[in-house]
């Protein structure tokens, strides 16, 4: 045991108690003014038998508005960051992020037309999911086509096919009504977690756990993918197929959360950032930072999305107006272990 | 024993122009070979193909095993590629760098283990760089990061060695160091085929030279190998092969013409 896998073990167990601190502060934020101490009774009321001093208000105000919404928030933190790590490493470059295949735009294109067609938010979430699937797969088909080294056009197919949907959208954008569905899909795109519902949540547990799980595992390896292709296969790893793992999973995290949340820019290349400042490039103390951080980040913006102001901001601006300089400041502290 | 023999080895990027046209060589364990060649005559395709990284026809077998064959785990634990820089989206520290190589024999899922830290740590250990493993890669001279990628080499545990020009960007000293190094690997068992723009070290240090040119190779002792002709056809300069008093040989360059 050395003094950085000890110092890594602090940062991630800080994080770890961090989180849920965070969450539980989190609950009592809100118009209908709950305490620390509340949140606690009312939360701890489901296993144990704690005495129901607390009006039936709050406790549905609790399990049916605020706990949903602040566990998507942590959620899509958590998939948006690890999905952007996974990303980088996969194409070895540290500009990727969970949108470079355009996993986002096809998910708006997506709801943009399932809103446009007046469908319920089950239906958006779908073709959301769906959208961003769509997009990807296009991505790497035209991949095949290109004769340039394998990561760049790896990219380059992820910006054409981008454009496309995107182009997609604002066709749609163009032909929606301007009284109703022009700005609900305007408010869509620029992501909101208001409204978050928990069988909405629900649905996704499966598509998370399915892109969570086999990053986790893989997690040695994407070390080696990050040295190029030519010294990693010398190193035992199929690079493609590693690669082609890592894409699959991280677009299944980036579609769940856009499904659930639309749009959210920076998270995923900012805060994997954030955490190699933290406990460096090795992808084993990462993945488990960029979770948390991820989680934290995420959290604390949509406290500030819904606190701010009277009405809601959408997250997408928020995390942009705070994401670019938050990134500047670490473009420009770059060296040491980044 | 040998450790590489190639057959009849051709490879074209595009139909028409091979560029490696018909070889046939073969490495014994233990041999320290430099590969020359001019810019573009196939040396660092030909690694590409050893490392079975690219679609060759004819036969290489490695300690007999036909490259074409063996998965890219297999060929991990029988070859190891040192590159020339080991450049790299993101810095890792010296040990995490070599553990990736100690870590090929795993299985899929799994990473480096005990095992795997302690050959690491004696890898290092071994090249003296053991005080580097919490440094980041990337923050390393040219001299220390060729040993740690020489070191990752050995954690791998894979006894023939494929280096690509190990002392191309060293200065003068690391250059020294980095080949005395080599060729103690090679007198310890290790199977070394590097490629080399340096016929100067290629006699100092070669068991063997494998020169490429045209599509072909000849392979043989570095002293009748080396000579005038021969580095004025590859290079397209004049070079005279000087002899020393104590008998070691050195190039000297007539180009464009020494007053």
């Amino acid at each position: 045991m050395d003094s950085r896998n000890r110092h890594n073990r602090m940062i991630l167990a800080l994080l770890a108690f961090l989180l849920p601190l965070g969450v539980l502060l989190s609950l009592t934020l809100g118009r209908y003014s709950l305490s620390v101490g509340e949140v606690a009774r009312i939360l701890s009321g489901k296993i144990l038998a704690v005495e129901k001093t607390w009006p039936p208000m709050a406790e549905n105000i609790l399990w049916q508005v605020r706990l949903p919404r602040i566990l998507a928030a942590v959620l899509v933190g958590a998939a948006l960051s690890v999905s952007g790590a996974a990303y980088q490493s996969a194409f070895h470059n540290p500009m990727a992020a969970p949108d470079v295949l355009g996993a986002s735009s096809g998910a708006g294109f997506g709801a943009a037309l399932a809103i446009l067609l007046g469908k319920g938010s089950f239906a958006v979430m779908a073709a959301a999911f769906l959208g961003g699937l769509a997009c990807v797969t296009l991505a790497l088909l035209a991949a095949r086509f290109s004769r340039a080294d394998r990561v760049l056009s790896l990219i380059l197919s992820g910006i054409l096919a981008g454009s496309l949907f995107q182009a997609g959208t604002s066709y749609l954008k163009l032909i929606a009504d301007p009284r109703n569905t022009l700005p609900e899909i305007t408010y869509w795109l620029m992501g909101s977690l208001s409204g978050v519902k928990t069988e909405e949540l629900r649905l996704l547990v499966l598509p998370l756990l399915l892109g969570f799980v086999p990053i986790f595992l893989l997690r040695w390896r994407m070390n080696l993918l990050s040295l190029g292709d030519v010294e990693a296969r010398s190193l035992g790893v199929n690079p493609a197929r590693v690669r082609i793992a890592l894409i699959a999973c991280s677009t299944l995290l980036t579609a769940a959360s856009v499904a659930l949340c639309g749009v959210v820019g920076w998270v995923g290349l900012v805060v994997p950032h954030l955490a190699r400042r933290l406990v460096g490039n090795d992808a084993r103390a990462l993945l488990p930072a960029s979770f948390l951080l991820g989680g934290l980040f995420l959290l604390l913006v949509d406290d500030l999305a819904r606190s701010l102001y009277t009405t809601e901001l959408p997250l997408g601006i928020l995390t942009a107006v705070i994401g670019a300089p938050f990134f500047l400041l670490l473009l420009s502290r770059r060296g040491g272990a980044v | 024993m040998t450790a590489i023999e190639v057959q009849n080895l051709r490879f074209a990027y595009r139909a028409g122009a091979p560029v490696l046209a018909g070889l046939d060589f073969s490495i014994g364990e233990g041999e320290n070979v430099f590969l020359l060649g001019p810019n573009g005559a196939g040396k660092t395709t030909l690694l590409r193909c050893l490392l079975g990284q690219r679609g060759y026809t004819g036969s290489i077998r490695l300690v007999g095993e036909e490259v074409r064959t063996l998965s890219a785990r297999e060929l991990a634990q029988r070859v190891a590629y040192i590159p020339q820089t080991g450049e790299s989206a993101f810095d890792y520290c010296v040990r995490d760098m070599v553990l990736m190589g100690a870590g090929v024999g795993r299985p899929w899922l799994a990473g480096p283990g005990r095992a795997e830290e302690r050959a690491a740590a004696e890898a290092m250990e071994r090249l003296g760089i053991a005080n580097l493993a919490a440094r980041g890669f990337q923050q390393l001279s040219g001299g220390e990061r060729q040993l740690v990628l020489v070191a990752r080499a050995l954690a791998q545990q894979a006894k023939i060695l494929l280096m690509d020009e190990p002392a191309a960007s060293l200065d003068f000293g690391n250059r020294l160091r980095v080949m005395a190094e080599i060729s103690k690997l090679s007198s310890e068992g290790y199977t070394v085929l590097q490629s080399s723009h340096d016929p100067d070290d290629a006699l100092r240090y070669a068991d063997r030279v494998l020169v490429l040119s045209g599509g072909r190779a000849i392979c043989g002792a570095p002293r009748e190998i080396i000579t005038d002709e021969l580095l004025e056809r590859l290079y397209g300069v004049a070079v005279r092969v000087e002899t020393l008093s104590d008998g070691r040989a050195v190039c000297v360059p007539y180009f464009p013409s020494t007053p």
